[in-house]
């Protein structure tokens, strides 16, 4: 194991988010305040409550959620596509490391990234609404879990992506709806049925309403399910990325 | 190991690329411990395709590598812990100054910190001034001395140098040959590909020239000169002559400069030059000559030979 190799990628990409710190950190501080303003105020109104939480609070976990996943998602796939993009990626070809150490020191960063911005915008929500955590290492698992999962998923999009659009392309087209419609902003228990079972078969459901049990011990699904599914997705990526590597997909060709 | 055997030796290598397009033909080539070989070939010839394969940044397509007794496939990490690549393009990343970017590199090469060496490497590049400049502020010349400061970061026992002087000023470009000879003599094995020929000319142990993905010829850059070299002898005529004596027809000279001046072509490599008979048989016509010179074909005239024969 190439352990220098390994920091050097992380403690670089890490070097690169303290750099764009505006950009990596506060910009989703903002946005998230401003869904606080607009839908905690606006919409939380009129709905007081979510099976027994005032809505404020009950939409914490899922804007948290929002947030790890798309920047989990933009944090990796541009790590590896912009040295894909200015070359730079060559270096790492030629050096003496693995693919699962290349993939330990982007990811790693990426998923760091997320789970400090996720922890970050967790402690605005709390200037906003109360706050409390049953399970605070499930909570924490979650985090992690959807961090990983999703950096490596971004990693996927980032090597796959050939030009920016494509690389935006995912994370709009695909990503945001599924999180927007995926009971971020409600439970989907207050759907009528026919939409509730096609909203079940949105991946994002599921983490989301791992995340929330872990909150306030309310889930639109089991909390083992939520693990299960996560850790399928978690898994169908690890197989991509192996693949990508194997074959040498877009990176050596 | 044999300290006599090649440390890089690439047997019948062949790369098609995604395209379809085949980029390298069965390729044979063995890299001596040591040596400054350099590999010639016009535009597209597929030397820079080569080094990627070796270095790792592309797959190949067929064949085998072996570096430093290591296949580049299977054992890459031994293999590419040797080798430091300076690549033809200036890939560098923008924001990070020259020393965080040539640390980097040390790292990502799994050595351990060592700002001494680093610092040496900077300063023999002359760089050692810039090593907190952020790299959007260097120019061109300065930042290909980054990329071969950050290939030498981890101290290779190899080093590829493709098209190392494109866009280097001259002086830069000596004192880059200077720490090239001092590589060598320190022992690195040293591979450049360069347009410039006379630059290989004057750096190469042996020289490799490639066309159109198949390499042509691989010899010693002084036996190369000797077997391609052809001379040619110059003689200025006292008088001017009409036309060349039929006495003189079996040596096929040229004559030149209106009548004044007869021109010889002879291969160095033949046991007899000729040039003795040649100048008895000009007296014989009468022919006198006040002045001669003999100039040797250059690297370049051989390469540009080889290339258009193929
Ligand atoms: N990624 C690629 N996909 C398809 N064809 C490629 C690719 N890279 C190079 N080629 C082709 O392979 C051939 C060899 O290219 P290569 O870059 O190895 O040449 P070269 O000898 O280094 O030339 P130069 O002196 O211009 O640097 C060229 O015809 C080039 O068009
Ligand atoms: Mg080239």
């Amino acid at each position: 194991m190439n352990f220098r190799a390994v920091r050097a990628i992380y403690l670089f990409e890490m070097a690169r988010t303290w750099r764009t710190l505006l950009q990596s950190i506060v910009s989703p501080v903002v946005s998230t305040s401003l869904y606080f303003v607009v839908f905690g105020a606006a919409i939380g109104s009129r709905i007081t409550s979510v099976e027994g939480v005032s809505y404020g609070t009950f939409i914490v976990p899922g804007l948290v959620m929002l947030s790890v996943l798309t920047q989990s998602i933009a944090n990796a796939s541009f790590g590896i596509y912009f040295p894909k993009f200015v070359g730079t990626i060559y270096e790492i070809l030629s050096a003496p490391i693995s693919y699962f150490e290349i993939v330990l020191g982007y990811v790693g960063a990426a998923a760091t990234k997320s789970i400090i911005l996720g922890l970050i915008i967790l402690a605005t929500a709390g200037l906003f609404v109360p706050l409390q955590i049953h399970h605070p290492w499930w909570m924490l698992a979650f985090l992690v879990l959807t961090a990983v999962t999703f950096s490596l998923f971004g990693f996927i999009i980032g090597i796959w992506a050939d030009g920016f659009e494509k690389l935006q392309m995912i994370p709009m087209l695909v990503v945001t709806p599924l999180t927007f419609l995926g009971g971020s902003f409600y439970s989907v228990n207050m759907l009528p049925s026919g939409w509730r079972t096609i909203t079940l078969l949105n991946p994002v459901v599921y983490l989301i309403s791992g995340f929330r049990w872990s909150f306030y011990e309310i889930a639109d699904v089991s909390v083992g399910l939520s693990v299960g599914i996560t850790l399928m997705f978690l898994a169908i990526c690890m197989v991509v990325v192996w693949w990508i590597f194997k074959t040498g997909y877009r990176l050596k060709n | 190991m044999r300290a006599m055997s090649p440390i890089i030796s690439v047997a019948n290598l062949s790369k098609t690329y995604g395209s379809g397009f085949k980029a390298l033909d069965n390729i044979n080539l063995e890299i001596n411990r040591g040596e400054i070989f350099a590999l010639l070939g016009p535009n597209g010839a597929g030397k820079t395709t080569l080094i990627s394969i070796i270095c790792g940044i592309a797959n190949l397509s067929q064949g085998r590598v072996i570096v430093g007794g290591h296949d580049i496939n299977k054992q890459y990490r031994a293999a590419r812990s040797l080798i430091g690549l300076v690549p033809q393009e200036l890939h560098t990343d923008a924001f990070e100054s020259v020393w965080a970017t040539v640390s980097f590199s040390r790292g990502l090469f799994g050595k351990p910190k060592n700002p001494a060496h680093i610092e040496k490497v900077l300063k023999d590049l002359s760089l050692w001034d810039k090593k907190d400049a952020k790299i959007v502020t260097l120019s061109g010349g300065m930042k290909r001395r980054v990329m071969i400061a950050k290939a030498l970061s981890h101290e290779p026992q190899i080093l590829f140098l493709d098209e190392p002087t494109a866009g280097v000023d001259v002086e830069l470009r000596k004192g880059m040959w200077e720490v090239v000879r001092t590589l060598q003599a320190s022992g690195v094995t040293i591979i450049l590909t360069t347009h410039y020929i006379e630059e290989a000319e004057e750096m190469a142990d042996r020289i490799g020239v490639i066309n159109k993905g198949e390499i042509i010829l691989v010899a010693d850059k002084a036996g190369l000169m000797q077997k391609l070299g052809r001379k040619q002898l110059k003689l200025h005529l006292q008088g001017r002559i009409d036309a060349i004596p039929a006495a003189l027809a079996p040596y096929n000279l040229e004559l030149a400069d209106g009548g004044r001046e007869l021109i010889y072509n002879y291969d160095t490599k033949g046991e007899r030059t000729g040039i003795t008979s040649l100048l008895s048989d000009l007296r014989g016509a009468g022919i006198r000559f006040n002045d001669l010179e003999t100039t040797q074909s250059s690297l370049e005239d051989i390469f540009v030979s080889l290339v258009r024969r193929t």
